[in-house]
């Protein structure tokens, strides 16, 4: 019987020049040209994009939420990164 | 620890935070999101069907293009929801085998029949409407790939219900067998559009644990009551009598009141004897089965793109 | 005659005729997202059709509108080439005729931009985007289809065999092309075969597809002489309309 399933594709949309690519949802098609196709027609219908990105899903490595402490955590105290942790005199404009 | 994760999900989901995929969730959460969002999913693609019939006769070419953009959108949501679905490690397919096979449950409504034109109109105004007022509680529901999908889906079904009735509005304010046509498609959708809501909340096996998971928002009652309250003016508005003998303003409640639902016909048709349960399967199962060589070749053509090309490789290597 | 009405009806009742094929397509495609795609291009095609009938209703000057022009005229009045309607058949077939459409559509769209009236030309222009991606779409499909599993392969090579006789519809001249060259606003469609061939045998050999052997070519759609299935469709297409003369919808 007929137990083959068309691969699953991640598709990323540009919506506008200048922005970056957004995960939108994903899709089945059967090679990659019939990805971007399909994620045209599927996604785009209202003008949402000027860009596509077909990532087959099987290629994606993600972080594993039980990691999620450990990856993200050492961030935390790092506030030192951030332009509002350091106080300059207000006559100091636009820096 | 079990009960430690079960604890920590609670806590979590009640936070109004999102689920995400890969996140631990219980068993049971698991698998009635699954049957909840493939159902829908389900809904979206055999609702294609009723109004799917008409395109070959919309009656002018601006409402051919709307209708196909309607029905087309339904295709596009379904989609959506098997995405959402897929997210919690069930494979599309298998899940329309299960449609396909009659196991798997659809929206109801979808299992009456498309009579005539104004049945566009009706299905639009009142069929969509009430999917809508389901709906959009979802967009914050806890489950984050469904709600996520639920906002996209219910930013494109706004001109869904719109274009229903503005059909049911020309008909009603045209030719006497027109406004004739009309008030018949009010007549026989207005029921089973209240139906949609489900079985009221004194006969509703899910509903408790789906509110304290955050995956139901409103009590069937509660949606099917504010619908009520919203559709009857609209008929009134556009000249059509909503066919219930009973329906009466509560002045103190500030709701309308309705006579009694004919459960009895909303059980037999989930239990497959609705004049239409059988077309409908069939014609998924027929596109479906139709379809297999098609689905095998472009497999195949896949396959042997990508050895070619590998083959290729080798040989500049 | 009325040239150019004729000439622009040709193009309005191609597009209507194969968007209203197309539709049937909704809802029972072989995957979901293929029904969504054959949906798109059903919904260019009706846009096209609006476009082109409008316009013929304005060269007419009878006051007839897409409309009057889609809903009221009879199987005689019609001008689309017998290719498009074809039956839908199966979905090799419909992609078959399609290819051999779009085959023909790009390069009468690339021309029709160029007319020298600005209506056409605008028109045309916004097509040509649209036929492009049809012939991008029923090419990839029609190259899986031949290069697939043996059965796909029969089964297209049996829609080829079964369409081309009648695609040569589509390049039909006589004096209403001649007027439209001769006067500036649109090319002589036998003057896009040689693209459309060359198109064709690119495609057939990627797909692994035979050229099935020269027959003798249908022709009579330009002229109002049709198929069998025309009436059908019509009848389906048409009922409302024809059911409630005086209603607006």
């Amino acid at each position: 019987m007929e137990k083959q399933h068309w691969p699953l594709w991640e598709i990323f949309i540009r919506s506008r020049q200048g922005l970056s690519h957004r995960h939108v949802g994903s899709l089945h098609a059967a090679d990659a040209e019939m990805a971007i196709e399909n994620a045209r027609d599927v996604y785009t219908r209202r003008q949402e994009g000027v860009s596509i990105w077909a990532i087959p899903a099987t290629e994606i490595t993600a972080s594993s939420p039980d990691e999620k402490d450990v990856l993200f955590d050492p961030a935390d105290d790092k506030v030192y990164r951030h332009p509002t942790f350091y106080d300059l005199p207000d006559e100091v404009k636009n820096m | 620890m079990e009960m430690d994760l079960l604890q920590r999900f609670e806590a979590y989901v009640a936070s109004e935070k999102k689920i995400e995929p890969k996140d631990w969730m219980p068993d049971a959460y698991r698998k009635t999101l699954i049957r909840q969002i493939s159902q829908h999913a389900h809904s979206e693609i055999v609702g294609m069907l009723p109004e799917g019939n008409w395109i070959s006769r919309a009656p002018s070419l601006k409402r051919k293009a709307i209708l196909m953009a309607k029905v087309q959108d339904e295709a596009g949501h379904g989609l959506y929801l098997y995405s959402a679905c897929e997210t919690l490690g069930v494979q599309r397919d298998d899940t329309i085998a299960d449609l396909h096979s009659g196991k798997a449950k659809y929206s109801s409504i979808f299992n009456y029949p498309t009579l005539t034109w104004a049945d566009i109109g009706a299905v639009g105004w009142l069929v969509d409407g009430a999917a809508i007022m389901n709906q959009v509680p979802l967009c914050k529901c806890s489950y984050g790939p469904y709600a996520r999908a639920m906002v996209r889906v219910c930013k494109e079904e706004s001109f869904h219900q719109r274009q229903g009735f503005q059909i049911m509005m020309t008909l009603a304010q045209g030719t006497e067998e027109q406004k004739a046509m009309a008030q018949d498609a009010l007549n026989r959708w207005w029921w089973p559009s209240i139906m949609m809501f489900g079985p009221p909340d004194d006969n509703s096996p899910n509903s408790a644990q789906s509110m304290a998971w955050n995956i139901k928002r409103f009590s069937n009652d509660e949606l099917r009551q504010k619908f009520i309250d919203l559709t009857v003016p609209q008929a009134e508005l556009i000249g059509l009598t909503i066919p219930d003998a009973d329906l009466k303003w509560n002045e103190e409640t500030g709701h309308y009141e309705h006579g009694p639902i004919d459960w009895d016909e909303f059980n037999r048709v989930i239990a497959g004897h609705g004049p239409c349960n059988k077309e409908r399967l069939d014609a998924r199962n027929k596109a479906w089965d139709d379809g297999a060589w098609v689905r095998e070749a472009a497999g195949a053509h896949a396959e042997k793109r990508a050895a070619r090309k590998a083959a290729a490789n080798t040989a500049a290597a | 005659m009325n040239t150019r009405f004729e000439y622009l009806l040709r193009l309005g009742d191609d597009a209507l005729i194969l968007g209203q094929q197309l539709g049937l397509w909704t809802g029972h495609g072989p995957v979901l997202e293929e029904d969504i795609a054959l949906t798109n291009i059903g919904l260019d095609q009706i846009g096209q059709a609006r476009a082109w009938l409008s316009l013929a209703g304005k060269a007419e000057n009878q006051g007839r509108d897409e409309d009057r022009l889609a809903f009221h005229r009879n199987q005689e009045g019609f001008r689309n080439a017998l290719l498009c309607e074809r039956p839908n058949g199966h979905f090799g077939d419909t992609i078959v005729r399609q290819f051999l459409f779009d085959a023909y559509a790009v390069p009468l769209h690339a021309a029709l931009a160029q007319s020298n009236d600005a209506e056409i030309a605008a028109i045309a222009l916004k097509s040509a985007k649209e036929s492009a991606y049809h012939l991008r779409h029923s090419r990839a499909w029609l190259v899986r289809l031949g290069d697939g599993t043996e059965e796909s392969h029969e089964k297209v090579q049996a829609s080829l065999d079964l369409m081309l006789p009648f695609a040569g519809d589509l390049f039909f001249s006589d004096e209403v092309t001649t007027a439209a060259t001769d006067e500036g606003w649109g090319p002589d469609p036998s003057d896009l075969r040689a693209d459309w061939e060359a198109i064709l045998s690119d495609t057939l050999s990627e797909a692994q597809l035979r050229r099935p052997d020269a027959v003798p070519e249908q022709i009579g759609g330009r002229q109002g002489r049709h198929t069998e299935q025309l009436s059908f469709l019509l009848a389906e297409m048409q009922v409302l309309p024809r059911t409630y003369p005086d209603a607006k919808w």
